[in-house]
């Protein structure tokens, strides 16, 4: 699969309580809370660095996982995000702008 | 347990400020008959100490913003602050009287992403409203705020205080709402003036009144359950507190000082002098609030309505003790189930005193 791009969209509101991530879509005031390694990868959704990458640095050097595992969760849960409107994906960099 | 109910409940227990009142100004151009506030500027805080002051906040993990005054619009740098506060991703809530609000500034409301925006309305009828506000067309201008507000796609909320002067018109404040499309929502507290002018209490509508509004299944559908009479309390009852104020909610005044509540006139700080995060962990004050359980309150503790009355410790506090009764409670707990309270019984009474003494404190010269 070629690599993606994740920004945070900025239609969000979002703070840490507790080492989770609070997230609220002010569209529609659904609230999601992530869970520490979902918290690492949206703090690293910066629009500019490739989501395998974020898995490699933030994920595997940090948790005691297997690779390829690692990865698609990552995917799956990126998918999710995007699909509630709060992360942003694509093909290519995001400009410096479009990130939160 | 809905994910925000939790989160809410965690930041209580961790002692987090998860939300937060800022009034960035007292001035207003309505001079409503009941409002408590003293509008001459004494000195609000600038752009850049706000500013400063939402930096702290978000730091803090402040996740939760409310945005109120006085009129917020009254501020030319209102887009400013709130731009700024959007950049630090706070879930922003505006209250305002949408008198200033036009098509172009709901427009930026929404490219800001505000989450709700409540707007003062106290009747149907232009002359009652414009009555209260004193400022004639405010109803006009209002309602057309809302208007833009609504069909840029943002969510509004009527807020009426329900005071002697509107009383009869609410059931048609609550009709425009729908009309309106938008959430209604209603308040009967009126608390006195910051110079501790008490006159404004006789506005308060009698209590006899709140056992029509309680019993009104257009405003509390769920009659069965919110009327019954209390449960006895159990032991997790008395070990816990109901109120966030200086639990995990604080409120900071257009000068700057922190206070537990934007009703609980308790001076705990001053954010021009200390850090945000010094004066909600250090002062004596915020710690005190903090440390009171159920079973620590003077007569309350012996209630039968202690697990499920709305008392407010700054209503308490304002009549002389923050463990002691709040009589506009003890009056809400009688008049939606019909049993007395702890207070009442004490002093002899078999219907509530409509009169609390309370007394409000010059918030102002604390920080002057």
């Amino acid at each position: 699969m070629p690599d993606i791009y994740i920004a945070r969209s900025s239609a969000i509101a979002a703070r840490i309580l507790a080492g989770e991530m609070m997230i609220m879509n002010s569209a529609d005031s659904t609230f999601f809370t992530l869970n520490e390694v979902a918290t690492a990868i949206w703090q690293a959704a910066d629009g500019r660095t490739p989501l395998s990458q974020i898995v490699r640095e933030h994920i595997c050097g940090q948790y005691d996982v297997e690779a390829g595992q690692a990865q698609a969760d990552a995917e799956q849960f990126v998918a999710d995000l995007s699909h509630h409107g709060i992360l942003l994906v694509s093909d290519r960099p995001f400009a410096p702008q479009a990130s939160a | 347990m809905s994910l925000m109910i939790e989160a809410g409940q965690k930041a209580f227990d961790l002692g987090v400020p998860i939300a937060v009142h800022l009034d960035v100004t007292y001035r207003c151009n309505e001079r409503c008959v009941h409002c408590y506030l003293d509008h001459d500027d004494h000195g609000e805080m600038t752009t850049a100490e706000i500013k400063s002051v939402l930096d702290q906040l978000a730091d803090a993990g402040v996740f939760f913003l409310t945005l109120s005054g006085g009129e917020v619009f009254m501020r030319r740098d209102f887009f400013e602050i709130l731009e700024h506060a959007r950049r630090l991703l706070f879930v922003v809530k505006i209250k305002t009287n949408g008198v200033m609000i036009g098509a172009a500034e709901a427009e930026r409301l929404r490219a800001l992403n505000v989450d709700t925006i409540q707007i003062s309305l106290y009747s149907h009828r232009p002359e009652v409203h414009d009555a209260i506000t004193k400022l004639p067309h405010s109803f006009e201008r209002t309602v057309k705020a809302i208007r833009f507000l609504r069909d840029h796609g943002l969510r509004v909320t009527i807020a009426n205080v329900l005071m002697t002067a509107n009383l009869a018109d609410q059931s048609g404040a609550q009709k425009l709402a729908a009309d309106l499309g938008v959430h209604y929502t209603l308040d009967p507290t009126i608390t006195p003036m910051m110079d501790g002018d008490l006159s404004v209490l006789a506005l308060r509508i009698p209590g006899e009144e709140l056992e029509d509004v309680f019993r009104n299944p257009a405003l509390v559908p769920n009659q069965e359950e919110f009327c019954a009479p209390p449960k006895p309390p159990s032991d997790a009852d008395l070990e816990g507190y109901s109120c966030s104020a200086g639990h995990s909610f604080c409120y900071i005044s257009p000068y700057g000082d922190v206070f537990p509540c934007v009703q609980f006139p308790l001076p705990t700080g001053n954010v021009r002098r200390q850090n945000f995060l010094d004066i909600w962990n250090g002062s004596p004050q915020m710690r005190e609030v903090r440390s009171i359980q159920a079973r620590d309150l003077t007569t309350c503790s012996s209630c039968s309505h202690v697990s499920t009355c709305t008392r407010c410790p700054g209503l308490a506090y304002m009549e002389g003790n923050m463990r002691g009764p709040s009589t506009a409670d003890c009056e809400k707990s009688f008049y939606r189930t019909g049993v007395p309270t702890a207070n009442m019984l004490q002093q002899g009474l078999s219907r509530p005193r409509t009169t609390a003494p309370l007394v409000q404190i010059r918030l102002a010269a604390a920080s002057a």
